[in-house]
C-alpha cells in the first residue's frame, strides 16, 4: 500500500472542491442567462462575421480579381490565413492528445476548450483554400470518386491533394475525439436539467450515458487511441501543409527543414492563441480556481520551447541560404530581410524571436497582462511569418522584368477580419452552450495534490 | 436483466475501489458500478478484461491503410496512368501522406462506432438512470440478487465498513 500522494504536487485544482462544486461551477455560465458582456461580444463578433460573407460573397460572383494578386503572387493573403488557422489548430490536438500521453494531468482544465479552438480554427482554414478555387461550388472535384469526366481521378502525386485528405481527416477525428470527451458531461448537464428542453437536447446528445463503468472502461481504451492516432496526425497535418511549399522549386519554399519547422510554429502559434482566450476566458467565466496561474505558467513554458524551436528554424534557413551557395537562395532571403518587405520581416523576427524570451522570466510567465500582451504579440508575428514566407518568396522571381509589389484589397482584408468573426462567433457559442471544462476529467484530478490522511479512507488507495 | 438489483451509494472513490474490492473477494458478482467519472484503478478492482478494442482499432486502420494504397494504385497505373513530371505510375512515396491520413480516419471512426455499438450507445437513448446523482458526485455499485445474495442485508454490513451512504433494492432500473 502506498499513497500516491506527495506534500511536493500542488493541487491542479484551487479551492479545495467537492465533486458536486466541480458540476455546479462548470454548467453555472450555461444554466443562468448571458451577460451583457457576452452579448456585446456576441453582436461585434457576429458584425464582423457578417461582413466577412459580404466579402466572400461579392468574391464568388465577381471573381478572384477582386483579389490583389497577380501574375507573379499567384499566392498570398489567402494562403496565408490558411495556414495561420490551421497552425491555431494545432495547440488544442497538442494539449488533448500529447499531453495526455505524457500523463500531463494539468490539461484536463483546458482540453475542452482548446480542442474546441481547433476545431473553430480548422473550420476557419478550410474556407480560404475552398474560396481560392474561384468556382467553390465544385470543391467536390478534388475528391478521388468515378466520374463521367472518365474517370478523371485527382492527382495522388500533388501536395494540394494530401492537403485535403489530411485536413479534412484532423477535422473528423478532432470532432469526434472532442465530442467523445464530451458525452459524459452531457449526461451529467441531463441529470440536471429543469426544463423539459434541455432534457431533451441533452439527452439527444449524451447517446444514454449512465456512468457505467464497463463503458467507462471501453470509453478509457477508446480515449487513448484517439490520443494515439492524433498524435501522429497533428505532426502529420502541418508536415503536409508545408510540403504545399517544399516540394515546389521555388527559392526560400524549396527546403526539407520545413515539416518540422511548420509544426513547431503552429503549436507556437496555437498555444499563443490558447493563452489570448484563456485568459479572458477564467475571467469572464469565472474559472479561476480551475485554470490557475499554474496552468498559465505551463503554457508559456511550451511557448518558450516552440518559440526557440521557431527561432532556430529561421537561423537554419538563413544559414542554409548561405552555405547552399544558391545565388537565387540567398537572394531570396537578403531580399526578405532587407528587400522592400523587410518591415514584414522584421514583425516576425520581433514577434517570435524577441519578445518571447521575456517567458523566460518567471514574474512575466506569471503575470497575466504580461502573458497576455506577449501572446497577442505572437499571434500576430506568426500570421506575418506565413506572409513573409508566402509573398517574399515569390514577389521577385526568376525574371526581373515581372518583379512587382503584392497589397492585399480591401476585399481580402474584410474576409481575413471575417474569419476572426467566425471563430469568435462560434467560440462565444460553445462557452454558452457547451460545458467550457471537461467536468469528468477535471473530477478525475481533484484528489491530485491534495493533503493526504485528510480522510481516513485515502490510505486504502493504492497504486 | 430480470431479476432485481441490490444498490450501495457511495461518495468516494476510494470507498467505492475499497468496496468493489471486498465485495469481490466475499465472492459476490457484481453487476456493474456507476461511477461520475472514470476512476483510476476500478476497472481492475471489479476484474474487468482488458478491452479487445485495441485490436478493432488496429484492423480498421489496417484496412484504412489498404484501401488508400490499392485505391491509388488501381487509380495512378491501372485505371488511368497520367504522366506526371516523367515519374512511375506506381510511385509508392507519393501515396504515404493519403495513405496515412486514411489510416488514421479509418482506425479513429472505425473504434469509435464500434465502441458505441458495442456499449449501445446512440443519439438519443433514453437512460437507465440507477441514481440521479451518479453523473455528479456519487458512485453506486450493483449487485444482481441471486444464490449468494438475497437480500440488501448482507452486504450492508460489509460496505458499511467504506462509509456507504445508503444501500436499497430495486426491483426493476428505471
Amino acid at each position: 500500500m502506498s499513497l500516491r500522494f506527495s506534500v511536493l504536487r500542488k493541487p491542479l485544482i484551487h479551492g479545495d472542491k467537492s465533486l458536486a462544486q466541480v458540476t455546479d461551477d462548470v454548467a453555472r455560465p450555461l444554466e443562468t442567462g448571458p451577460t451583457t458582456l457576452w452579448w456585446s461580444a456576441f453582436i461585434i463578433s457576429v458584425a464582423v462575421l457578417i461582413l466577412g460573407v459580404v466579402a466572400v460573397t461579392y468574391e464568388i460572383m465577381t471573381g478572384i480579381g477582386t483579389w490583389g494578386l497577380n501574375k507573379t503572387v499567384g499566392w498570398a493573403f489567402d494562403i496565408t490565413n490558411f495556414v495561420f488557422w490551421v497552425g491555431i489548430g494545432h495547440a488544442g490536438t497538442l494539449i488533448s492528445a500529447i499531453l495526455f500521453l505524457f500523463r500531463q494531468r494539468w490539461r484536463t482544465s483546458i482540453n475542452r476548450s482548446a480542442e474546441a479552438m481547433t476545431i473553430f480554427a480548422v473550420m476557419c482554414a478550410g474556407i480560404f483554400p475552398l474560396i481560392h478555387l474561384g468556382r467553390p461550388w465544385l470543391f467536390f472535384w478534388i475528391a478521388p470518386y468515378p466520374n463521367l469526366r472518365g474517370s478523371l481521378w485527382v492527382n495522388f502525386r500533388s501536395p494540394l491533394l494530401w492537403d485535403f485528405f489530411a485536413i479534412s481527416t484532423y477535422f473528423t477525428i478532432s470532432l469526434v475525439f472532442w465530442y467523445i470527451g464530451l458525452i459524459p458531461d452531457m449526461a451529467t448537464l441531463r441529470d440536471r436539467a429543469t426544463t423539459k428542453i434541455k432534457k431533451v437536447v441533452y439527452r439527444l446528445m449524451s447517446f444514454g450515458w449512465t456512468g457505467s463503468m464497463r463503458t467507462w472502461h471501453r470509453y478509457e481504451v477508446v480515449y487513448l487511441l484517439l490520443a494515439a492516432l492524433a498524435t501522429p496526425l497533428v505532426l502529420s497535418v502541418h508536415s503536409i501543409v508545408s510540403m504545399d511549399f517544399a516540394t515546389s522549386v521555388i527559392p526560400g519554399w524549396h527546403s526539407t527543414i520545413f515539416p518540422p519547422y511548420f509544426v513547431a510554429g503552429a503549436v507556437f502559434s496555437g498555444f499563443a492563441m490558447v493563452l489570448t482566450l484563456m485568459i479572458i476566458a477564467r475571467k469572464v467565466l469565472r474559472y479561476e480556481e480551475y485554470i490557475t496561474i499554474d496552468h498559465i505558467e505551463k503554457m508559456c513554458k511550451i511557448v518558450l520551447v516552440t518559440g526557440g524551436i521557431v527561432a532556430l528554424s529561421y537561423g537554419i534557413e538563413m544559414f542554409m541560404a548561405w552555405y547552399s551557395v544558391n545565388e537565387y537562395e540567398r537572394f531570396v532571403f537578403l531580399n526578405r530581410a532587407l528587400g522592400p518587405y523587410a518591415w514584414a520581416f522584421w514583425i516576425m523576427v520581433a514577434c517570435n524571436v524577441a519578445i518571447p524570451q521575456l517567458l523566460w522570466i518567471k514574474k512575466l510567465r506569471r503575470s497575466l497582462v504580461t502573458v497576455f500582451i506577449i501572446s497577442i504579440f505572437i499571434n500576430i508575428g506568426m500570421w506575418f511569418e506565413r506572409f513573409v514566407i508566402i509573398v517574399t518568396s515569390l514577389h521577385r522571381d526568376f525574371l526581373p522584368s515581372s518583379w512587382v509589389m503584392y497589397k492585399p484589397t480591401i476585399i481580402e482584408i474584410a474576409t481575413l477580419a471575417g474569419s476572426f468573426g467566425l471563430f469568435f462567433t462560434l467560440f462565444l457559442l460553445f462557452a454558452r452552450f457547451i460545458p467550457f471544462i471537461a467536468i469528468g476529467e477535471v473530477k478525475g484530478v481533484l484528489n491530485y495534490g491534495r493533503n493526504a490522511g485528510k480522510s481516513v479512507s485515502l490510505s486504502t488507495k493504492t497504486d | 436483466m430480470d431479476r432485481p438489483l441490490i444498490i450501495g451509494v457511495f461518495t468516494n472513490e476510494h470507498d467505492i475501489v475499497g468496496a468493489v474490492k471486498e465485495t469481490r473477494a466475499s465472492g459476490y458478482n457484481i453487476y456493474d458500478v456507476y461511477t461520475p467519472y472514470a476512476v483510476h484503478g476500478l476497472d481492475e478492482a471489479m476484474g474487468l478484461k482488458p478491452s479487445r478494442l485495441t485490436y478493432v482499432c488496429f484492423l480498421f486502420a489496417l484496412l484504412g491503410l489498404a484501401t488508400a494504397i490499392v485505391t491509388q494504385f488501381w487509380i495512378g497505373s491501372i485505371d488511368w496512368p497520367l504522366n506526371v513530371g516523367g515519374k512511375p505510375f506506381n510511385s509508392l512515396p507519393a501515396y504515404l501522406p493519403v495513405a496515412f491520413e486514411l489510416t488514421v480516419l479509418f482506425g479513429g471512426l472505425g473504434v469509435v462506432f464500434v465502441m458505441l455499438f458495442r456499449s449501445k450507445l446512440f443519439p438519443g437513448k433514453k437512460e437507465r438512470s440507477i441514481h440521479p446523482r451518479v453523473t455528479d458526485d456519487r458512485f453506486v455499485l450493483v449487485l444482481e440478487v441471486s444464490d449468494a445474495v438475497t437480500d440488501e442485508n448482507i452486504v450492508r454490513s460489509l460496505w458499511e465498513n467504506y462509509s456507504v451512504e445508503e444501500v436499497s433494492r430495486m426491483e426493476e432500473m428505471a
